[in-house]
């Protein structure tokens, strides 16, 4: 792919654990109407648009069919991708290098809050023949993970927990974060078990919002932006589909995803070149994980820079400036667009308190969660 | 600017049935077999997969995409799933050119898979949620009530009979005789569509396809791979795809504006300007009858309200002037809905290469269209293909 | 290369009684935001009144309310009471249930229709339920009224229009 992308406006409505005064199409149409003014275009002015979403997340067979409104594309060529925003954010890559589209909008949403049982959601993706029968709890599957990890990385709970800490006190200076507080490590240690190792604090609360961001191609966002970021590379990757035949230790997925997208952006060295990370949080060990899979950390190293502060938003390298899943809240599908506009925030210098010196690089990373092994990396930069 | 040309290089199905033994899984691996072979490559020779399904609901999982990614070869590998509801099957191979003709990739499987047998206890209860959760489910609405409404729509707006509809169902029937997949296949008249049992007025059993478990897989391939790999690839020359208002009351039913737009889109990018003239083979979708020809005049390929008439005349014949639907479409050979759409490529790319068998149209067509439509009467995917 | 030996066969009705599966009873529970605009639309069917949006730029007044025009893509400017009269612009007489179960011969046919309403913009329908009417005396182009629950038994829901009927 040779045309470089560019994002020339965001919009973000939201992250809060609840949104009664909006429906989904409404918050939508917030972070739209955002997203377009801030690209300067009118929604007819975009070539195309593209949603990533989840039927059962939203309580309809073919949610496709109630997107185009919210996003003023009504009449227009709107498709669905059911994966996670940053892989709708790569379609839309190679939309605009297919040549045939200079703007793309991509949005993704939750209004999880309105799901009464997420836990009967959960569960209603495992495997219908092998795991469902079981009766378990989805998440022992990532009871199951952060176990064979610990073991493998050495990396010990109380790093874990230590990751818990810091994200939740990061939310605190994130306006948009739905579950910022201030935490110790015995808090979370000491908090009930779901699946244990797994507890309940290690696992990120669920926020509703909704997120879109205006792509274009080199010359329109250089006409158009004063500063576009640029999308250096994008990649996607599903590891082992069936969860008993899986790794669980290492998130290949993550590794394979960001090794492609490191290539694209000519990045050789992850762990110098990267300026901050916005990573998946989904449960506390799953940053520790996606760390060391994408080559920010050492095997076995991740737990450590964490301890040591490397991490925060003064470190070497800050992961999850925003408070990542864990005191954003997780969105589900739109929790890449969560990161996209942190890493978009940052890049712009627009972040305050938050803001990380001289941000040049960011990496955003998304998994989709249990029983997945899926995920998708970006590499975004102001230059 | 160039733009890379993406061809289609393989193809595979498997036969529509009512209820499959095959797992999900197992169905979408069987066709990407099929197709794998059929171009002469291996899994390993894919550098990336897209998959098309339609409602979750139907096989009964979330994130349904994940749970057949093992079957149709995503285990290591970028895959993602595109839905568009109906229109799925036509909107996936979009998708897959998008892959190749973007430079990310050279070669992508396009796989589309149903199994809509899971659900219980009957496949068409899924669609119940396909309505407005506050606005029209309170009112214990039925898929069949959205047909019914177009179609008498149609039939009134142009002083159609029963008989002008069903004559659809007749030919599409007997041309899936000779398809290896069909399901429903055979000899009707139209007497026998018009006696079988009326489920909601005007619309008859047979004039609906059945609810089916199947699926199909084409291999893309850039310029280069694919001349490397066939001395007769089929080019994809032309995409578009359009999706209406959710608020689907508010427009006028007699016509599907959104398979024109799609349509000009993927005319435009294939330089078609008189599509009555230049398309020589068409497979609109037909979930029921009438929707071949609403979709044929979406696809401006007669005059609006003429498709009953050229149907009636043979036109539409598989040796007629333009014959439309010649696999037998979903009525004949069945309607696993993303499965379908890909059939229906299948089957222009097939014709085109002369490979279309006993169901093969005289006349050596060089361009044909495949389109689908899908959600609440809401989209138009089109696909131009040249040889 | 034509196709012609397709893998798969399927099941008959009694193999396919006697094939191992596996099932599930999924319990998926909802409960939708339902924001500004169907909020209004609600609460106006509680009130006995269609409640309809005004769009100055395009000037169509919307049915069902919402909060934004979604073809100007912007706020609307006002909601306002529509009739609850209208104009049948097509039907249907439906013999089965949403599960494909087929109704008893006593049973009276489901009838649903998209009706025109009147104070709307042209075209402007909601789906909704005939009533008082003899399936074989319904036209395209016949007027309707609607039937509202009484006062105390309205939830604020699209049922709280029972049918509509000829006038």
């Amino acid at each position: 792919m040779n045309e470089q992308v560019g994002i020339i406006g965001v919009g973000v409505s939201g992250f809060a654990p609840v949104t009664p005064g909006l429906s989904f199409k409404e918050l939508t149409y917030d972070a739209a109407v955002k997203a377009y003014t801030d690209a300067g275009l009118h929604p007819k002015e975009i070539d195309s648009f593209i949603t990533a979403s989840e039927d059962f997340m939203e309580g309809y067979s073919i949610f496709d069919e109630y997107v185009p409104d919210q996003m003023g594309a009504v009449l227009r060529p709107v498709h669905t991708v059911c994966g996670d925003f940053i892989q709708a954010l790569g379609v839309g890559c190679m939309m605009i290098n297919t040549g045939h589209f200079k703007t793309i909008a991509v949005e993704a949403h939750s209004k999880a809050s309105n799901i009464n049982n997420l836990h009967a959601v959960r569960s209603f993706a495992l495997d219908p023949v092998y795991i469902r029968p079981l009766n378990e709890n989805t998440e022992f599957i990532a009871g199951l993970e952060m176990n064979r990890f610990l073991m493998e990385s050495q990396n010990t709970a109380a790093q874990c927990a230590a990751v818990v800490v810091k994200n939740r006190k990061n939310a605190l200076m994130n306006p948009q974060a739905g579950h910022g507080a201030v935490l110790t490590e015995d808090d979370i240690l000491q908090s009930s078990p779901i699946s244990l190792p797994l507890r309940h604090l290690d696992a990120a609360p669920a926020s509703d919002g909704a997120v879109m961001v205006v792509l274009a191609a080199s010359d329109v966002a250089k006409q158009l932006c004063k500063q576009p970021i640029w999308i250096k590379g994008v990649s996607w990757f599903s590891a082992e589909g069936n969860v008993w035949a899986r790794n669980m230790a290492s998130a290949e997925y993550a590794r394979k995803a960001a090794f492609k997208a490191y290539q694209m952006a000519g990045i050789r060295q992850p762990s110098k070149e990267i300026d901050f990370a916005e990573v998946c949080d989904e449960y506390s060990y799953k940053e520790l994980q996606h760390m060391e899979a994408m080559g920010l950390a050492r095997k076995g190293e991740a737990g450590y820079l964490t301890e040591t502060l490397a991490t925060s938003i003064d470190g070497d390298l800050p992961v999850n400036t925003s408070g990542g899943s864990l005191g954003v809240g997780h969105t589900f599908e739109a929790s890449g667009g969560v990161k996209v506009n942190e890493a978009i925030t940052q890049l712009r210098h627009c972040a305050g308190v938050r803001q990380v010196k001289n941000a040049k690089i960011g990496l955003v990373q998304s998994w989709r969660g249990v029983p997945t092994a899926t995920g998708a990396v970006a590499i975004l930069s102001n230059e | 600017m160039g733009y890379r040309k993406v061809a289609i290089v393989g193809a595979g199905l498997t036969k529509f049935v009512r209820r499959a033994q095959e797992t999900g899984p197992e169905l979408s691996y069987l066709s990407s077999k099929m197709a794998l072979d059929s171009a002469g490559l291996k899994l390993k020779d894919v550098d990336m997969i897209t998959l098309g399904t339609a409602p979750d609901a139907f096989d009964g999982v979330h994130m349904k995409g994940e749970y057949l990614l093992s079957g149709a070869g995503g285990n290591n590998k970028p895959y993602i799933r595109n839905f568009v509801g109906g229109g799925t099957g036509v909107f996936a191979p979009i998708h897959g050119w998008m892959h190749v003709a973007s430079g990310a990739c050279d070669v992508c499987m396009v796989v589309a898979e149903e199994k809509m047998s899971s659900c219980h206890p009957h496949p068409q209860g899924a669609f119940l949620t396909i309505f407005d959760h506050t606005t029209e489910q309170p009112l214990n609405p039925t898929l069949i009530w959205i047909f019914a409404l177009e179609m008498r729509r149609y039939m009134e707006t142009y002083g159609l009979t029963s008989e002008d509809i069903a004559r659809v169902a007749v030919k599409n029937k007997k041309n899936a005789m000779d398809h290896p997949s069909s399901q429903v296949a055979g000899n009707f008249s139209v007497d026998d569509i018009l006696n079988s049992e009326m489920l909601a007025e005007p619309v008859h059993r047979l004039d609906i396809s059945p609810a089916s478990d199947g699926a199909a897989t084409v291999i893309l391939a850039s310029e280069h791979v694919a001349k490397r790999l066939t001395d007769k690839p089929v080019w994809i020359d032309g995409v578009g795809w359009n999706l209406d208002t959710s608020y689907w009351a508010t427009k006028d039913l007699y016509y599907p504006r959104y398979v024109e737009k799609a349509a000009r889109m993927a005319y435009d990018m294939a330089g078609i300007k008189e599509p009555s003239k230049e398309i020589h083979i068409a497979e609109p979708y037909d979930p029921f009858d009438y929707k071949e020809l609403h979709h044929m005049e979406g696809l401006l390929l007669c005059e609006r309200g003429q498709a009953a008439k050229l149907t009636a005349d043979g036109y539409t014949a598989r040796d007629g002037n333009m014959p439309v639907c010649p696999s037998g479409g979903a009525l004949g050979v069945g309607n696993p809905i993303a499965a379908t759409g890909l059939m229906k490529v299948i089957e222009i790319y097939l014709q085109l290469k002369g490979e279309a068998g006993k169901r093969q149209v005289p006349g050596n067509p060089k361009v044909g269209v495949a389109q689908a439509w899908g959600d609440l009467m809401q989209v138009g995917t089109v696909t131009v293909l040249r040889r | 290369m034509s196709i012609e030996n397709v893998p798969v066969k399927g099941l008959n009705s009694a193999e396919y009684d006697q094939a191992l599966k596996v099932t599930c009873q999924p319990d998926l529970q909802y409960n939708w935001d339902n924001g500004i605009g169907i909020g209004k639309y609600l609460q106006g069917l509680k009130n006995g009144v269609i409640l309809a949006s005004v769009c100055e730029k395009c000037g169509r007044i919307m049915l069902p309310a919402r909060s934004f025009c979604e073809l100007c893509f912007r706020p609307v400017d006002d909601y306002t009471p529509v009739q609850d009269s209208g104009v049948i612009n097509t039907f249907a007489i439906c013999h089965v249930n949403w599960d494909a179960s087929r109704l008893k011969p006593e049973e009276p046919r489901h009838l649903p229709a998209v009706i025109e309403i009147d104070g709307a913009s042209p075209g402007m329908g909601i789906m909704h339920i005939l009533g008082n009417i003899k399936p074989e005396d319904i036209k395209i182009g016949m007027k309707v009224k609607a039937v509202w629950k009484p006062e105390s038994e309205r939830e604020g829901s699209i049922t709280d229009i029972r049918f509509f009927e000829p006038i």
